[in-house]
């Protein structure tokens, strides 16, 4: 009994560790995806860690840019085209499209 | 727009159409717009055949907007067909307008080849043609483009004035230095020029100020707005008659405020939706039997108590 109580626990303890790293580290991806649609970026805001690159796409039938001023700017994106960033410093960068001001959006590095 | 009501601003004993009754009255989709300028008062006739019609005195000259050439996309797979099929139009027109105001996205992407492209089309109905530019005619690496055909003459990013038949007009520029989160841009420089450039005119000179953004606020979740807007209409205060021409949203908004008439013209390139009914002001796709509507010309006959001005709307199609 006793030692199956203990096993219990061990995997209890696991699983707990485990779920408790996951729920942690959720957020963070290796390469991470932002997608237009209809003049919004998806997601808003989005976590990542020191390192990982982020790559925004634009899915709408009318050119977007991707500016965070002082820090990277991207080339004109028509549809379907791409723009990668790689944050090797932490921070949050705050972005807009500089065609389209009201589109905004935001990159936490951790 | 079927009902009249003729209790508003005109009195049953002045002859002729108010500014207020035109503008009230008249619904179009017009690739472009005829404007005529009568006793300082700019009222707008129809493309084509109205100038037989109303016989235009004063100076009369066309707004075209938003060509986005090189625009693909199913709203319009061929934006610069549309715009050969305007400057037909205008060609057709039969008394010929003494120029023409475009006020922007006259690329799509400001490639050269776009610009290029424009300019073969627009310059075939030989007509001197004054432009602002659009957000999109700034998207070159080194952003010159735009200033290398257009910007001869202009300060800044290329804004300035010229005067026709008693008419001071001035092209304003709103498409750049936007800020996140916010909308057209003025900034500091032109209006202290705007300022300059008004200083000493007559009250009675009227006054056409023309810019890509519309400088008023017309739905500032999509951005249509210009955040300093105001501050360069404050200068326009105290004129007789101020005609706002701006472009941007693709369609047609038209509204009176003491003075000043504000207009935005259709695109010659595709539709966007109105304000609120889309998810966003993206390009709108319809049927094709629909599209030519939406950058053509709807007809409205307005006839108030003595004079009756005929608007013709004429068709991409047909």
């Amino acid at each position: 009994m006793m030692s199956l109580t203990l096993r219990s626990l061990g995997r209890f303890a696991i699983a707990a560790a485990i779920s408790f790293c996951l729920g942690a580290t959720h957020a963070y991806a290796d390469d991470a995806n932002v997608t237009i649609d209809n003049f919004t970026f998806t997601p808003a805001q989005l976590t990542v860690k020191v390192g990982t690159t982020v790559t925004w796409t634009n899915h709408d039938d009318i050119p977007h840019t991707i500016v965070s001023a002082g820090k990277f700017r991207s080339k004109t994106l028509d549809t379907d085209n791409s723009f990668s960033f790689t944050f090797t410093a932490a921070g949050d960068y705050t972005y807009f499209c500089s065609l389209h001001p009201h589109m905004t959006g935001m990159i936490k590095v951790e | 727009m079927s009902d009249h009501d003729h209790h508003d601003d005109v009195s049953n004993d002045k002859p002729g159409v108010s500014r207020r009754k035109v503008l009230e009255c008249m619904t179009w989709a017009g690739t472009g717009v005829l404007w005529t300028i009568s006793g300082g008062v700019p009222r707008s006739l129809g493309l084509v055949d109205s100038a037989l019609a109303a016989e235009p005195t004063g100076l009369t000259f066309l707004q075209i907007s938003d060509s986005h050439v090189g625009f693909d996309k199913p709203a319009n797979p061929n934006a610069l067909g549309t715009l050969e099929e305007a400057i037909n139009r205008v060609k057709a027109i039969p008394t010929k307008p003494s120029f023409m105001i475009h006020t922007g996205d006259i690329s799509h992407l400001s490639k050269a080849s776009e610009f290029d492209d424009a300019e073969r089309i627009i310059s075939q109905a030989k007509l001197d043609v004054h432009y602002v530019p659009g957000e999109h005619d700034f998207l070159d690496e080194e952003v010159k483009f735009y200033k290398d055909r257009y910007g001869k003459g202009t300060q800044g990013a290329g804004w300035y004035s010229f005067d026709a038949n008693g008419v001071h007009f001035i092209g304003l520029v709103n498409v750049v230095n936007l800020k996140a989160g916010g909308l057209g841009n003025l900034g500091a420089d032109q209006l202290a020029w705007l300022e300059d450039d008004l200083k000493g005119r007559s009250k009675s000179t009227p006054l056409v100020v023309f810019a890509h953004i519309p400088l008023w606020t017309v739905y500032p979740q999509w951005g249509w707005g210009t955040e300093d807007g105001a501050r360069a209409l404050d200068f326009l205060k105290g004129f007789g008659s101020v005609t706002v021409l701006n472009g941007h949203i693709h369609q047609v908004m038209q509204k009176v405020e003491g003075n000043v008439t504000f207009h935005t013209a259709r695109s010659t390139a595709f539709p966007q939706p109105a304000p609120g009914t889309a998810p966003s002001p993206g390009p709108m796709k319809v049927e094709d039997s629909k599209l030519r509507t939406l950058l053509g010309v709807a007809s409205v006959n307005f006839k108030p108590g003595d004079q009756r001005l005929a608007i013709i709307d004429t068709p991409l199609q047909g």
